[in-house]
């Protein structure tokens, strides 16, 4: 079952690809993810597991490794009460499902939950939590596992 | 239902109603890419995908990043672009000036187009009523595939300016008093949407400056609804005609923000190094310079350089600071050389750069020494971007720059007036 990470307001894309490890590759940024606030985050977290953070998360700058950093870890999920435009269209374009949830009340970290994307719903500890739904239109190209690989699906298998 | 201008672009190019918030899928109208971003960036992945252009008429390429080629990986990036141009047999401005003023100038922008640009300051296009942002590499090689681009409906935050501007006062300084208000993060990733009187006076050009300038606050985009200043600047630029008579703001919309200036109580401002939101008026600060740079697609337009020049005309600039000028395109200089504007700098001894982004992006063998302090009428002093680590750069109009040259110290160009 995915556990939940659990983070303050405005974390930002240094924070998930610390700007001294750029040139270390997406390894190296992934192994240093979220270390400033949370030491022990790059080793602990599990595929599947989801990140939440309050509002503006991913603000900073564009660069994708951010985002790029979540996914090689295996998060499978980042929800907020608001993301930074750059960051969220950075996630979805590589495949990172990113959710914006109206509240956090209810939300406790290392809790396990399960995610409805399409219906747009977090349980966890037996409540469920209310999430905007991954709009229908971009809901094939997260399945694909971003932008990349859903143009590569689609014309090759036009092909 | 009352819609905002954002609102009514994005209903145009996915052919339903906007709804704020809702994420829809874009027809896009008009692709640019430039030298640094397009071809070497976007081909790998079309050849990956197996696929050409979705539409060759409407992808417009323009070289401004690597001119004139001054370096061996400049002179191979140019090659490649030139070699992809000729294959793909797309609209090419080679050499012509930056991608932002060019592709107004050549006519390719009318009201009511939603533009992808491969370029940060793509909310340039928003001064001419088309919903233009920028986009990365991967996004755009998405765009040039496809045609299609999914974009979430943004709130709108109203920017409004009343009063009028007095003498010496520009775009440029009515931007860096909005950046030092609401910050470089105020834009919210929202649409952003300049109005009142003060940007209804406004020319084509100074418009131009406040929607490049949408990029520094962080917003997608950066509208301005059309009126007849805009139609008399794309008439003479051979535009096609556009009906622009409902593209505007509906009175009472919902807006996110509203925020509220007075151009008639503005001086000329400057932004301390290392951001934009380091706004002050040019008389609280204080500051030798080495160097005063007139170029960028935010501030070497012609109405830039006459602006810098009316300063300049008949005045020596200060011993020990070097001044250049770098026209954002060859049809604003050449306007600039037949009205003896350009003989004006020459005059005062800059030196005169290509048609190009040159040092504001960092780019060529112009780029900012260790310890110099520069002020300049481009966009972005983040530190290190326009040369070494160590220099400083001061964000001022043209003609403030021009001012400070004279005097070898930030100035107030009123002074001069």
């Amino acid at each position: 079952m995915p556990r939940i990470f659990l983070f303050g307001d405005n974390i930002d894309t240094d924070q998930m690809a610390p700007g001294q490890h750029m040139k270390g590759g997406i390894e190296a940024l992934a192994a240093h993810c979220l270390e400033g606030v949370r030491s022990e985050f790059s080793s602990t977290v599990k595929r599947g597991d989801i990140v939440v953070g309050g509002k503006n998360f991913g603000v900073g700058s564009s660069r994708e490794q951010a985002a790029e950093a979540l996914k090689h870890l295996g998060v499978s999920c980042v929800i907020a009460t608001s993301f930074a435009g750059i960051f969220y269209r950075n996630a979805l374009n590589l495949g990172l499902p990113a959710m914006v949830a109206s509240t956090l009340d209810g939300i406790e970290d290392g809790a396990e939950a399960s995610i409805d994307q399409r219906a747009g719903t977090l349980i966890t500890n037996g409540r469920t939590i209310a999430l905007e739904p991954i709009p229908e239109n971009i809901a094939p190209m997260l399945a694909a596992g971003g932008l990349v690989p859903f143009l590569k699906q689609r014309f090759q298998g036009a092909a | 239902m009352k819609q905002t201008l954002a609102q009514k672009l994005i209903a145009r190019s996915t052919g339903a109603a906007a709804i704020v918030g809702e994420v829809v899928t874009a027809n896009v109208d008009l692709a640019m890419i430039h030298d640094s971003g397009g071809p070497r960036r976007v081909e790998p992945l079309l050849q990956e995908w197996g696929v050409g252009l979705w539409d060759t008429s409407k992808v417009v390429l323009i070289s401004d990043h690597f001119v004139p080629g001054d370096t061996e990986e400049g002179a191979r990036i140019l090659t490649l672009t030139r070699q992809w141009a000729r294959e793909k047999s797309v609209t090419f401005h080679d050499g012509e000036g930056i991608c932002h003023v060019v592709l107004p100038e050549k006519g390719h922008l009318t009201p009511g187009m939603f533009v992808v640009g491969g370029d940060s300051h793509s909310p340039t296009g928003g001064a001419f009523g088309c919903y233009m942002f920028g986009v990365g590499a991967t996004e755009m090689a998405g765009v040039l595939a496809t045609g299609e681009i999914w974009v979430k409906v943004p709130g709108t935050i109203l920017i409004e300016w009343t009063g009028r501007l007095n003498p010496g006062v520009v775009a440029k300084d009515m931007m860096l008093q909005v950046c030092g208000e609401i910050g470089m993060d105020g834009g919210q990733y929202q649409a952003i949407e300049y109005a009142g009187e003060a940007v209804r006076a406004l020319s084509m050009q100074e418009r131009m400056t406040m929607s490049n300038m949408a990029a520094e606050l962080g917003g997608q985009v950066g509208l301005i609804a059309p009126d007849e200043t805009t139609a008399a600047f794309l008439a003479n630029a051979g535009a096609p005609e556009a009906d622009w008579s409902d593209l505007h703001t509906d009175e009472g919309a919902d807006l996110l923000a509203h925020h509220k200036f007075n151009a008639s109580t503005l001086p000329p401002q400057v932004a301390a190094p290392h951001s934009p939101a380091n706004a002050m008026p040019a008389t609280e600060a204080s500051s030798d310079v080495d160097v005063a740079y007139i170029g960028a697609c935010t501030g070497a337009k012609y109405e830039d350089l006459a602006a810098a020049a009316a300063i300049l005309k008949g005045q020596k600039i200060a011993p020990g600071v070097s001044i250049a000028v770098a026209p954002s395109s060859a049809q604003d200089q050449q306007r600039a050389t037949n009205e003896g504007i350009m003989k004006i700098f020459e005059d005062a001894g800059a030196r005169i750069l290509p048609n190009a982004c040159g040092i504001c992006a960092g780019y060529g063998t112009d780029r900012l020494g260790a310890d110099v302090t520069c002020i300049s009428s481009t966009a972005r002093n983040f530190k290190g971007r326009m040369g070494d680590p160590t220099s400083q750069v001061w964000l001022a109009s043209p003609y403030t720059v021009a001012a400070s040259a004279i005097a070898g110290r930030i100035t107030d160009p009123r002074e001069f007036l």
